[in-house]
């Protein structure tokens, strides 16, 4: 057995002395992991970390196994982001691979993959990145079966005015529906909330859009499987809101 | 069933020594016969070192070290330059560092770094002590963490921990290093060395 595609990289063990098994988020294979020979080495220590993007051959007796990786780096992220020196970076590498490991495992996700490729490119630029990592926790969580329906209200069916998400069914409502509910119900950010067009994105924004993923994250997916949040979620929420005051759209 | 050629004495001496890094079941063997050839120069010697080591192995409470008396040696020598503290890792980065003989200041070992995959939080990790000593006389504390998002990541964390003390915070340089060749640097060590270019 063996294929060739590409991948990040999400997490690394170390195995022995000299080889490491390394934990991928693969375009075509999905979570996938395999051993790689050498993985302590001097040479593959700088691929092999988190967030990088990498060409992958995985070879295998069988296919049930865990295999070899054969690794070659395509972009070091990760190196990209200590030379930044934004702690807000690292936590958002660390963070999104965190998360990315609750997908199942060799189960293709390509459209989240894409859309992971592309928050990567964007986290050179701390006014772009934040809300990306918002709509990626959205794509996280349609990929695991929990998507929100944002795009019209629960109660009345109209699409204008979506300030709120119902925290039980993770369908957007409307101000007025809403209203008097709005104790219970979740804040929808305008960003999230209008499609095509380009509200400014403020700290209010992101720590809404954070708490919105979070909640149905936390509900939907750890809790069941008695897990916490990621403590680097939250550092890196803290250092995002700290950092900036306001941000154009994306 | 397999026949055994050696006593559970020289059997067991051999499964322990496999465990040593560096070390499989053939290598042992090699070691463990070269320990038993060598009885009275080699063997012995380890022995009682070993035993003398096990028996007096202290955590130094200032610095996280190991050493065989508390506060260890570093953190005792008077010579040290007491303004500057270096924060690593693990305490074979400290030895590393020592062996370059480029710090004169005191150490302060982490025990590890923030590490979400492994679940290794703050709290796992020397921080609140480090906190504690960075304080005047300090004066300048330097991150000597690895290059990895994790190492980094704690740094970051640790700066942010120390911040309301105002003692200045200072991070490694990242460049080639010595003897490296460009052509064989991967691209975020080149990219770092180029960043951090001087004038000549």
């Amino acid at each position: 057995m063996n294929w060739t595609d590409e991948g990040i990289v999400l997490g690394v063990r170390p195995h022995g002395e000299t080889a490491a098994v390394v934990e991928l988020l693969t375009r075509a294979h999905g979570r996938h992991t395999g051993f790689v020979h050498g993985g302590r080495s001097r040479r593959l220590r700088p691929v092999l970390q988190t967030g990088n993007h990498v060409d992958v051959v995985w070879k295998s007796r069988l296919a049930e196994q865990l295999g070899h990786f054969n690794l070659e780096l395509r972009r070091g992220y990760a190196a990209e982001a200590m030379a930044d020196g934004d702690p807000g970076r690292l936590a958002a590498l660390s963070s999104l691979a965190m998360l990315a490991r609750l997908l199942p495992e060799r189960d293709p996700h390509p459209t989240l993959y894409e859309i992971t490729l592309f928050v990567l490119g964007f986290l050179d630029d701390p006014t772009v990145w934040p809300a990306l990592m918002v709509r990626w926790e959205l794509a996280l969580l349609t990929e695991l079966g929990f998507g929100l329906d944002l795009t019209e209200c629960a109660a009345t069916g109209a699409n204008d005015q979506l300030i709120y998400v119902s925290p039980r069914t993770g369908r957007a409502v409307s101000a007025s529906a809403g209203e008097p509910y709005r104790d219970r119900l979740l804040a929808l950010p305008q960003f999230l909330a209008r499609r095509g067009q380009a509200p400014t994105v403020t700290d209010t924004d992101l720590r809404d859009g954070f708490a919105l993923t979070g909640h149905f994250l936390e509900t939907r997916v750890l809790n069941p499987r008695e897990i916490g949040m990621p403590d680097v979620r939250s550092r890196m929420i803290a250092y995002v809101t700290a950092s900036r005051a306001m941000a154009p759209a994306v | 069933m397999a026949r055994k050629t050696q006593g559970p004495e020289i059997e067991r001496l051999i499964q322990l020594l496999a465990r040593m890094p560096g070390l499989g079941p053939r290598s042992a063997r090699k070691a463990a016969l070269a320990l038993l050839k060598r009885r009275a120069d080699l063997l012995e010697p380890l022995s009682r070192a070993m035993s003398e080591a096990a028996e007096r192995l202290r955590d130094c409470p200032v610095c996280g070290n190991l050493d065989t008396v508390a506060p260890c040696t570093i953190c005792s020598d008077e010579r040290r330059d007491r303004t500057m503290i270096v924060v690593v890792e693990e305490i074979g980065d400290l030895w590393a560092l020592e062996r370059a003989g480029v710090v004169n200041g005191l150490y302060h070992v982490l025990g590890g770094h923030l590490s979400p995959l492994d679940g290794i939080g703050p709290d796992q990790l020397a921080i609140p002590r480090l906190v504690e000593r960075a304080v005047p006389p300090v004066t300048e504390v330097l991150l000597a963490l690895n290059a990895t998002v994790e190492g980094q990541s704690t740094a970051h964390y640790v700066r942010e921990q120390i911040a309301a003390s105002g003692v200045a915070v200072s991070v490694l340089q990242q460049g080639v290093p010595v003897g490296g060749e460009l052509d064989y640097l991967d691209d975020g060590t080149l990219a770092a060395a180029i960043r951090s270019r001087r004038p000549l």
